[in-house]
Parts: C-alpha cells; sequence; structure tokens
C-alpha cells in the first residue's frame, strides 16, 4: 500500500479527559467520514464508540468534530475534508462528552423544550383537516426550516452557545420560528414569550455559523432574524 | 468554523465597539480640556496638532464609521427580508467606513 493510499486519522478517545490516538486507515473512492470511524471499530479497536443509525443523512445521529468543524460524517465525504491523507476526528463541541466520539444530546433537546419548539393546538383528530395554502407567505417561511434534523451541528458551530451555556441555540430558535408560520399552531404569543429574552432570540450575534454548517441547507439565522423582527413587532404592539 | 464574511462582520463590529468604549472617553476628555481651557491651551493644542494623534483621531473616526456601519448591518439583516445582497452590504460597510476615515484624516493635514 503506498502511503497515498492510506489515511492518517486520529481519534478522540476518553471522555472530558483523553487524547487523540492516531489509527491508520486504507483509503478508498468515495469513502466518507463515517465509512473511516466504522473500520477503526471493526478492525482496528472495537472499543470506540460513535453514533450513527441511517447512513444516509436521515437520523441525525452521526455528527461530530472532522478536522476542525462539526459535519454530519455519514454524508461528508473523506475526499472533500482530508488535509492531504491527515483527518482529525473529535465529538461535536458544546455538548458534553460522553465517551470517544459520543455527547450527551440531552441539553440540546431540552432546550427545544424550553424554547417551546413543540406544536400546540386543541385540535383533535376529529375535526377536519386544516387547509393551509402551500403558496401562502407564512407557509412559505415554514418551509424553509422544516427540514431539521436535529444533527446538532449547528449548536456546535455556535459561538454564542459556547459563550452562553444557556443560549437556546440556533436549531430550537429555528423550530420555533416554523411554529410561528405554522397557520395551525394556536399559541403563537406562548412561541415568542419562550424566545424574547437574552437567552433566545435576542441573544443572537448574527455570526451565522449556522447558516455555513448546516448540512442540510437550512438557514438557522434568518428564521432567529425573523423571531427578533416578531418580537420587536409584538413588544411594540405591547402583546409581549 | 470562523473563516467566514459575517463572521469577521462580528468581529469588527464587537472590537470597534470595545476599543471606542477605551477611545471616546480619553478624547471627550481631551476635549474638554481644550474647551474649558483648564490646561494650558497653547500646549494642549500642540499636541493635538501632532501627527501621531491625528492619526489616532483618524482611527477613532474609523471606528465610528465601523460601527456604525456595522450596526446598519445588523438591523439591515433583522428587518428586511432576507437576501443574499449580505455579503455586498458588508463589502459596502467596510468601504465606506473607510472612507470617511480618509476623508477625516485628508481634512486633518
Ligand atoms: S447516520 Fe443518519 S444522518 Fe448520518
Amino acid at each position: 500500500m503506498t502511503k497515498a493510499q492510506v489515511l492518517d486519522v486520529s481519534v478522540w478517545r476518553g471522555g472530558v479527559s483523553g487524547e487523540f490516538v492516531a489509527y491508520r486507515v486504507p483509503r478508498h473512492d468515495n469513502q466518507t467520514v463515517l465509512d473511516v470511524v466504522t473500520y477503526i471499530q471493526r478492525h482496528l479497536d472495537p472499543t470506540l464508540s460513535y453514533r450513527f443509525a441511517c447512513r444516509v443523512g436521515v437520523c441525525g445521529s452521526c455528527a461530530m468534530t472532522v478536522n476542525g468543524s462539526p459535519k454530519w460524517t455519514c454524508r461528508t465525504h473523506v475526499e472533500r475534508v482530508a488535509n492531504g491523507h491527515r483527518l482529525s476526528l473529535s465529538p461535536l463541541r458544546n455538548l458534553p462528552v460522553i465517551k470517544d466520539l459520543v455527547v450527551d444530546m440531552r441539553t440540546f433537546f431540552t432546550k427545544w423544550r424550553r424554547a417551546r419548539g413543540y406544536f400546540i393546538s386543541a385540535g383533535t383528530r376529529e375535526d377536519a383537516f386544516a387547509r393551509v395554502r402551500p403558496d401562502s407567505a407564512q407557509r412559505r417561511q415554514a418551509d424553509k426550516g422544516i427540514e431539521c434534523i436535529n444533527c446538532a451541528v449547528c449548536y456546535a458551530a455556535c459561538d454564542v452557545v459556547s459563550w452562553k451555556p444557556d443560549y437556546l441555540g440556533p436549531a430550537a430558535l429555528n423550530r420555533v420560528w416554523t411554529l410561528i408560520n405554522d397557520a395551525r399552531d394556536e399559541h403563537r404569543d406562548l412561541h415568542l414569550a419562550a424566545v424574547a429574552s437574552d437567552d433566545g432570540c435576542l441573544g443572537c450575534h448574527g455570526q451565522q455559523a449556522c447558516l455555513q454548517h448546516c448540512p442540510m441547507g437550512l438557514n438557522p439565522a434568518a428564521g432567529i432574524a425573523g423571531l427578533k423582527r416578531t418580537v420587536a413587532l409584538a413588544a411594540l404592539r405591547g402583546e409581549l | 468554523m470562523r473563516r467566514h464574511s459575517s463572521y469577521w462582520a462580528f468581529a469588527v463590529h464587537r472590537a470597534s465597539g470595545l476599543l471606542l468604549g477605551i477611545f471616546l472617553p480619553i478624547h471627550l476628555w481631551v476635549l474638554s480640556t481644550i474647551i474649558t481651557g483648564a490646561s494650558d491651551s497653547s500646549g494642549s493644542l500642540d499636541w493635538a496638532n501632532n501627527p501621531w494623534v491625528k492619526f489616532g483621531e483618524g482611527g477613532v473616526a474609523m471606528l465610528l464609521a465601523a460601527h456604525l456601519t456595522g450596526g446598519l448591518r445588523l438591523l439591515a439583516i433583522e428587518f428586511l427580508p432576507w437576501g443574499d445582497w449580505q455579503k455586498t452590504a458588508i463589502a459596502v460597510a467596510c468601504g465606506v467606513s473607510l472612507m470617511i476615515a480618509l476623508s477625516y484624516l485628508l481634512r486633518a493635514f
């Protein structure tokens, strides 16, 4: 095997304290970063911990830090991110490490609850279907944000999250923006109240790392800007 | 993670804000001592004619302009519909700040 056909991969091993361990992995065409991690676990060290499920960019469980940036690994080609023949893999930033490449996602998901990032309606299954025009302005706004796969890549990329641990983060705020634009949701006021604070949308500094890194091509920064606008108007009208 | 124009725009806005917080009080204090004649006014004016001080004042003008245009950028992002013009807005903000600072320097000399 010539040098060029081998990847030098350093992988974070351990918990909060740990170290990078070097592995040599055969290089292939069309190899994804997740393929590399899987190779290490199957052939070099079965004690390596990492997460994945769908391997096709749907479940959002395979995100980690690849050469310094958060990425979904099942759809990230080695070719596009390797630094020559080097790869460095570590757990996602801004979330506590459990072991190796696995982080504790609890704060990420509790913040979705705190942001009231869930649908609120008194409707029941007996009610008729709501009619939402696909070309209505609100529906178009919601459309731009609904494909989130909860991978936490934006959350890891955001500096405000690392500076202010209570900041709700781009994913939760993006979700709230889709609900504010959901004509069926009956509590726009509750959603707005949950995000109208420094830990909510007002804490965003417009750095837009979320927009740069979202693997689904969503734009949480635009959603947060929309929330700020809505909060400002509601405050002017005395609704907040 | 930080190598993109919006992050730079944020960093310039933050740094210019902090530096203004430090320099503006000094600047105002110097002005007030000159105006009230609390110190030997000709000495202060000599000091104010020092080219380095003029450069410094040009710097303050630059910081003010950068901070102002950065703030306008944020307002535009938050109150106008999202668009792909943002990179252009950042470039325009840089250009305008530079022009203001340069015109200030030209007048100073
Ligand atoms: S494994 Fe499901 S998104 Fe990557």
